[in-house]
């Protein structure tokens, strides 16, 4: 393929690199289902058992196991689950006893508010403090911000929640507790996307709208914090590089200001990096989410998978992890993909 | 005098044997640790960490990290309990002492299995080339795309709670980071003309692999594997906060958080103070492994 598309017009190199990159996630997501496969055959759980009950009649019990394509050999059992899977059929949860795609659908939302919210806040903030450490490299503010970042990648995130629930909410009374609403206001506004905050706003109920906001900032802001950890330390690396060029010392030669010259002609060079290292740390945040959800008893995937394992219901957390994953692949490869089209050099290369 | 020329010994630019070599390489190393604050920091944590694991019994002064005494239970840090004591009245001193075997025990675990798999897998790869390394090098980006606390709850589900199981689980994710270092290093010492001298010699290619290629991708592969640790550290913790790493009665920081959350607001100390040690521990790692790169690759740093 790289002799192809490198000689080819532009829009023949485009289509070769969408077509690599489809072909790289259907791999991988192949791989992501051997896994889960193979997990699912790991486990002791028997998944007639888990279909059918514990109190089926034999018959029943044969019935199923040849439902599931248990008698076949085991590449044929994946690609029966394979399939399966490719058509939506995750399985039906023990614990709801409604089906996992069903159940994912439902709670994907409230993660997906989550972790988009604490994406912004990481991003508003990191972005102009990695440029900042960078300006003033070796500086306080430097330190300061090498040290917020330093404690973002140690502190862990179960206990920050805990310790932010203890501060903000049982001391200082800023924001509510845990859940996404408090039960005076649960299940009043019509469910349009499952996010709670556009919801509210569609039907102009501002009371919700505030309520669902003071549930969310503390989660969102302990979220995005690792996220700002991250992206302000990428940043900062980024910009070190470009500021060290020989075109900043021209830009500056021709009188711009300092400050001219880092945001208009240093940091536009680093957005295409910028945005994979963005799109990464979304990605991270989706499964971070898992403890943080845990701690702020947040309706999301990440609780729902929590819950399902304590349940012994394999179908539940394997859709769960499979959603996760698959989320998580795509968002990798798309953020890489936008780099490689994106960024000149890599263009013509 | 004698120090003077033992320091002389070890600097010379032309050492006359292989030891000379050797410990001057460490020599210099060792220095440039010692002179840099950062990895100091974090060397003094880390041994901390060890000190306390292995001395924990002595620390504890007798005191039995799952002894029960309802008496006292959830009682707010004392002379006789510094820490305070848990909701079965169990000193959180001495469990926090304890604690600390059970997260080196992790961390051990984790680099014995991820290291020798990450070397073998990356440096068959980068010495090779071709369809081997193809195929190799697709297997580790496939497990490099996974979700790593997501699949190691996967895996701890299917596999049952448990140190062990939360070692594999842990293990599979973090396996490629250092397949793709070793690859990109060996790549490098592949091309170099003291590997063409040594072929030339009729050494076998396991040989070469493994007395050549090995030993030149450690030094990166160590580094990693520092600032990994916190990383580890973490998912351990948060595995254990779920319930599905240690099992009580055993004293894991992550379970022990977990056993505070519910007294979280009266009585705060029962959460706070194993974060805490998690926190430093996962501290000190992340600081020795930015001093270690500065001194094993200044390059990278910035």
């Amino acid at each position: 393929m790289p002799n192809s598309t490198r000689s080819g017009s532009p829009l023949l190199r485009f289509a070769g690199r969408v077509v690599s990159f489809l072909l790289t996630l259907a791999i991988t997501f192949v791989g992501l289902t051997a896994v889960t496969f193979f997990i699912s055959r790991l486990t002791k759980i028997d998944p007639v058992l888990a279909v059918v009950g514990d109190k089926a009649t034999q018959a029943a019990y044969d019935a199923a196991y040849l439902a599931l394509g248990l008698d076949q050999p085991l590449p044929m059992q994946y690609l029966i689950y394979l399939r399966r899977l490719l058509s939506g059929d995750f399985g039906v949860s023990v614990l709801t006893a409604r089906p996992v795609l069903t159940d994912l659908l439902r709670v994907f939302p409230a993660t997906f508010e989550l972790a988009t919210i604490a994406t912004l806040l990481g991003v508003a903030i990191g972005v102009p403090a990695g440029v900042l450490a960078a300006a003033r490299k070796g500086r306080l503010a430097d330190h300061v911000i090498r040290v917020i970042g330093l404690f973002g990648y140690s502190v862990p995130v179960f206990w920050l929640g805990l310790v932010g629930l203890f501060v903000f909410y049982g001391k200082l009374g800023w924001v509510s507790g845990p859940g996404r609403l408090d039960i005076f206001y649960q299940d009043i506004v019509t469910r349009r996307t499952g996010v709670i905050l556009t919801d509210s706003a569609i039907e102009g109920n501002w009371e919700i709208f505030a309520n669902a906001f003071s549930h969310l900032i503390l989660p969102a802001s302990i979220l995005g914090y690792f996220s700002l950890a991250y992206i302000a330390r990428m940043t900062r690396s980024f910009m070190i590089d470009q500021l060290s060029q020989e075109y900043i010392t021209a830009a500056r030669i021709k009188g711009n200001s300092y400050w001219r010259t880092v945001w208009f002609h240093a940091f536009p060079n680093i957005m295409v990096p910028l945005v994979t290292v963005i799109g990464l740390s979304y990605a991270t945040l989706l499964e971070g989410a898992v403890l943080t959800e845990t701690v702020f008893a947040w309706p999301g995937l990440g609780l729902y998978i929590t819950r399902a394992l304590f349940n012994s219901d394999m179908n539940a957390v394997l859709g769960g992890t499979i959603l996760v994953g698959a989320v998580f692949i795509t968002i990798n490869l798309v953020s890489d993909l936008l780099y490689r089209l994106f960024d000149p050099r890599l263009r013509t290369s | 005098m004698a120090s003077q020329s033992l320091r002389q010994w070890l600097l010379t630019d032309a050492p006359a044997s292989r030891r000379q070599a050797v410990l001057g390489g460490t020599y210099r190393g060792l220095t440039s640790i010692l002179r840099n604050p950062t990895a100091m920091a974090g060397l003094v944590i880390v041994t901390i960490l060890v000190l306390m694991a292995i001395f924990a019994p002595l620390f504890a002064m007798g005191k039995d990290p799952i002894a029960q005494d309802l008496a006292v239970r959830l009682a707010a840090p004392s002379a006789e309990h510094w820490f305070g004591t848990d909701e079965l009245g169990r000193d959180i001193f001495a469990r926090t002492l304890y604690g600390a075997q059970v997260t080196l025990t992790i961390v051990a675990l984790v680099s014995v299995v991820v290291v020798p798999i990450g070397l073998a897998v990356g440096t068959v790869a980068g010495y090779f080339g071709g369809w081997v390394d193809a195929v190799l090098m697709r297997i580790t980006d496939i497990f490099l795309a996974f979700p790593r606390l997501v699949l190691a709850l996967a895996f701890a589900a299917a596999l049952g709670p448990g140190i062990e199981n939360a070692v594999i689980a842990i293990s599979l994710t973090a396996w490629p980071a250092y397949a793709r270092i070793a690859r990109s290093e060996t790549m490098a010492i592949a091309q170099s003309d003291f590997i063409q001298s040594v072929v030339l010699q009729g050494a076998s290619t396991w040989r070469i692999l493994f007395r050549h290629v090995v030993p030149l991708c450690l030094s990166s592969v160590i580094v990693r594997l520092t600032l990994d640790m916190a990383g580890i550290i973490l998912t351990a913790a948060g595995l254990g906060f779920l319930g599905l790493g240690a099992q009580p009665p055993t004293a894991e920081w992550g379970a022990m958080v977990s056993s505070g959350r519910d007294v979280i607001l009266d009585q705060w100390w029962v959460a706070t103070i194993p974060g805490v040690a998690i926190f430093i521990v996962s501290l000190g790692f992340n600081l020795l492994g930015d001093g270690l790169r500065d001194v094993f690759d200044p390059k990278a740093s910035s």
